[in-house]
C-alpha cells in the first residue's frame, strides 16, 4: 500500500512538470499547426543557461528563471521569425519542411552545447536537492514538491494570459482560424513568433525546475521532445487543458512502469501509450472533454 | 530511351569506375554512396512521391541488417541470405506499423515513424539474448577486396532506381501522386488510400532492408546504436532525399553522393587538408578549427539541414534550373 502511494505521489509530482513541458509544445502546435521537434532541445539550452548562471554566479536555479526564460523567449521568437516563417512562403512538394527544419535546429542546438560544455554530465547541487520530508510514511522530494506547485502556478498564469489578455485572445483566435483572425485585424505573423517564444519560455522554466533533479548533458533534449509529443498526443493536439491531463498521465505511467515492471522500460512506456492512444482514442483527451 | 540516357551514362561510368580508381578509401566512399542511393530512393518513394514523410528509415535499415547478422549467428546461414530475408522482415515490421499509423496524417505520421525508430532501437538493445544487445553482431566478411562489394552495391542501387521508376510508371505510381497531392480527393475518386500508402511503405521498407543487409555484409559489425541511429541513418536518409531533390527519380542518387562526400568532409576535417595546414603553419587558430571541425561534424550536418531547407527546399534536381540561372546570371 505504501509502495502504491509512494509511486502515485512521485508520478503525480513529476507529471506536473511534464504538463508544463507539454503545454509549451501544444501552444505552438495549436497556432502553427506544426510540431516543434526542437522542443526538448530548447529546454536543454535553457538548462545549460541555468547551469552556467549557477556555476559562475551561484544564482539559485529557481531565481535564474527570471533570466533564462526571457533569453529563451528571444531564441524561440527568432527561430520562428527568421527560420520557420519564411518557409511558409516557399512552394515545395513536402509540407513537412517546417518539421524537418525543427529537427535541424534541434541538432544544431545539441551540438553547439556539446562543443561549449562537452558531453560530461553536469548537475546543480543546491542545499535542498536531496531534501525529503515525510507525510504518513510517504516521502516527498523537496525540489519535486516545489516544482509541482510552481508548475501549477505557471499553468494558472498561462490560462489567465490566454483567456483574459488581449494578446492571449489573439493567440487563441489565430489558433482557431488564421484567415478569420487576419481579417479581424490581427497580425498573425507576429502572433506566430510571439507564441513560439512563449512556448519556448514555458519549457525553459520547466527545464530550470528539472535541473536540481536531473543530470544535464547535451543529449537530454531528444527524450524530452519525445515525451512532450506523447503528452500532446495523449491530451489532444493543440489542447492546453489536454496537455495537463497528458502530462500527469505520462508521469503516473512512467512511475508505475518503473515500480511494477522494470526500470529499463521507463522510456518505452511513453511510446506504448502513444500507440495505444492512437489505436483506441485517436484525438486524445480532447475528444472526451471537448476542450 | 532518350529519357533514360542520363541514367544509363551514369551507370556506365560507375561500372568502369573501379578499374580507374585503385584506392580502397575512395572505393569505400563509393560503396557507401551507392548504399545511400538505395535508402534515398526508398525514402523518396514514400515521402517524395506518396507524401508520407518518414523520420524512421533506420527502423527498416536496422531490421534488414539484424536479419542478415542473426541468420548467421543463430542458424549459421551465410549473411548474404540477408539480402533476401532482410527486406522480408523489414516489410513484416512495416506492414503492421503502417496499418496502425497511416490513420495519422502528415507530420503526425512522421512522428510515429520516429517512435518506431526508437522502439526498434530499444528492442534490439533490451533483447540481448537474441540480438546480443549493445555488444552487437559481428561476422567475417566474405571478400577482402572491395571490388565485389562495389558491384553488388552498384547492382542494388541500379535496381532500386529502376524499381522506383517502374512503380512510378505503373498505375499505382499515379495513385501515390494523387495521395500526395490531395488525399481526400484521391479517396473520393475511389482510391483505397490506406492500402496504397501501405504498398508504398512496403516497397520503401523492403529496399531499405536490402540496404541494411548489404551494410551488415560489408561492414561486418553492427550494434543498435549504429544501425538504428536517428541522426546517422534516419536524418541522413531525409537529407539525401532533400539535397538531391524530393519527388525526382535521380535526385536521391545525386543526393547520396553529395551527402556522403559532405559527411566525409566534415568527419575528416576537409579530408585532412585543414589539419595538415594547421600542422605545417603552426597557426594557433588553424589548429583550433582543425580540432573542432572533426568534433563538430554533427553540428555541420545540422547547419546543412537548416540551410538546405531554408534556401534549396526542392534539392539539386528539383531546383536545377534555378541553380543554373543563379550561376549563369553572375557571369
Amino acid at each position: 500500500m505504501e509502495l502504491l502511494l509512494q509511486t502515485l505521489v512521485s508520478g503525480l509530482l513529476k507529471g506536473g512538470v511534464y504538463a508544463l513541458i507539454g503545454m509549451g509544445m501544444t501552444l505552438i502546435m495549436g497556432v502553427m499547426g506544426v510540431i516543434n521537434l526542437a522542443h526538448g532541445q530548447i529546454m536543454m539550452v535553457a538548462m545549460y543557461i541555468t547551469y552556467s548562471l549557477f556555476a559562475i554566479f551561484g544564482i539559485d536555479p529557481y531565481l535564474s528563471m527570471a533570466i533564462g526564460a526571457p533569453t529563451i523567449f528571444v531564441l524561440g521568437a527568432a527561430i520562428q521569425r527568421y527560420l520557420l516563417n519564411p518557409l511558409m512562403r516557399i512552394e515545395t512538394i513536402l509540407p513537412e519542411n517546417q518539421v524537418l527544419m525543427t529537427v535541424g535546429i534541434g541538432m544544431v542546438l545539441t551540438e553547439s552545447m556539446r562543443i561549449i560544455f562537452t558531453s560530461d554530465y553536469k548537475s546543480v547541487q543546491v542545499s535542498y536537492s536531496n531534501a525529503v520530508f515525510f507525510l504518513g510514511g510517504v516521502s516527498f522530494s523537496m525540489p519535486l514538491v516545489i516544482d509541482f506547485f510552481l508548475a501549477v502556478a505557471m499553468t494558472c498564469a498561462l490560462f489567465w494570459f490566454l483567456i483574459r489578455t488581449d494578446m492571449g485572445r489573439s493567440i487563441r483566435a489565430t489558433a482557431q482560424d488564421k484567415e478569420a483572425a487576419t481579417l479581424m485585424g490581427i497580425d498573425t505573423e507576429r502572433i506566430t513568433w510571439i507564441t513560439f517564444g512563449i512556448g519556448s519560455a514555458i519549457v525553459a522554466m520547466a527545464g530550470a525546475m528539472l535541473l536540481p533533479i536531473f543530470y544535464l548533458y547535451p543529449d537530454i533534449g531528444g527524450p524530452f521532445t519525445r515525451k512532450a509529443f506523447v503528452i500532446c498526443i495523449l491530451g489532444g493536439l493543440g489542447s492546453t487543458v489536454g496537455a495537463i491531463f497528458g502530462g500527469i498521465t505520462l508521469g503516473l505511467a512512467e512511475a508505475f512502469g518503473a515500480t511494477y515492471i522494470a526500470m529499463e522500460f521507463e522510456d518505452m512506456i511513453g511510446l506504448v501509450i502513444f500507440i495505444i492512444v492512437l489505436l483506441f482514442l485517436p484525438g486524445g483527451f480532447k475528444r472526451l472533454t471537448g476542450v | 530511351m532518350k529519357k533514360h540516357t542520363f541514367g544509363i551514362v551514369i551507370a556506365g561510368i560507375l561500372a568502369v569506375a573501379p578499374l580507374l580508381i585503385d584506392n580502397d578509401y575512395y572505393l569505400h566512399l563509393m560503396i557507401l554512396a551507392l548504399m545511400w542511393v538505395v535508402i534515398g530512393s526508398a525514402w523518396n518513394l514514400l515521402a517524395g512521391y506518396t507524401g508520407q514523410v518518414s523520420f524512421g528509415d533506420a527502423a527498416f535499415f536496422g531490421t534488414g541488417a539484424y536479419t542478415a547478422g542473426l541468420l548467421h549467428d543463430h542458424l549459421g546461414w551465410s549473411p548474404w541470405w540477408g539480402l533476401l530475408f532482410g527486406p522480408i522482415t523489414a516489410i513484416m515490421v512495416a506492414v503492421p506499423f503502417g496499418w496502425i499509423c497511416f490513420r495519422l496524417r502528415g507530420a503526425y505520421f512522421a512522428l510515429a515513424t520516429l517512435a518506431l525508430n526508437e522502439v526498434m532501437r530499444h528492442t534490439a538493445t533490451i533483447m540481448d539474448g537474441f540480438t546480443s544487445g549493445m555488444a552487437g553482431v559481428m561476422i567475417l566478411q566474405s571478400f577482402t577486396s572491395k571490388i565485389p562489394y562495389y558491384y553488388i552495391a552498384l547492382a542494388l542501387a541500379i535496381l532500386s532506381v529502376v524499381c522506383v521508376m517502374a512503380v512510378m510508371g505503373h498505375r499505382s505510381g499515379y495513385y501515390f501522386l494523387s495521395i500526395r497531392e490531395d488525399q481526400d480527393a484521391a479517396e473520393s475518386l475511389g482510391i483505397d488510400t490506406h492500402f496504397y500508402k501501405m504498398i508504398s511503405l512496403a516497397i520503401a521498407a523492403g529496399l531499405t532492408g536490402v540496404a541494411g543487409a548489404l551494410y551488415m555484409n560489408y561492414m561486418g559489425f553492427i550494434d543498435p546504436e549504429v544501425v538504428f541511429s536517428l541522426h546517422d541513418i534516419s536524418i541522413m536518409a531525409i537529407l539525401v532525399g532533400i539535397v538531391g531533390g524530393v519527388g525526382t527519380i535521380y535526385g536521391p542518387a545525386i543526393g547520396a553522393f553529395v551527402m556522403v562526400l559532405a559527411q566525409e568532409l566534415f568527419r575528416t576535417g576537409g579530408f585532412g587538408v585543414i589539419t595538415s595546414l594547421a600542422e605545417s603553419t603552426g597557426n594557433a587558430s588553424m589548429i583550433t578549427i582543425a580540432n573542432n571541425m572533426t568534433q563538430a561534424h554533427t553540428l555541420g550536418f545540422g547547419i546543412l539541414v537548416v540551410l538546405v531547407i531554408r534556401f534549396m527546399p526542392n534539392g539539386i534536381a528539383g531546383d536545377w534550373e534555378m541553380l543554373v540561372k543563379a550561376v549563369t546570371k553572375k557571369r
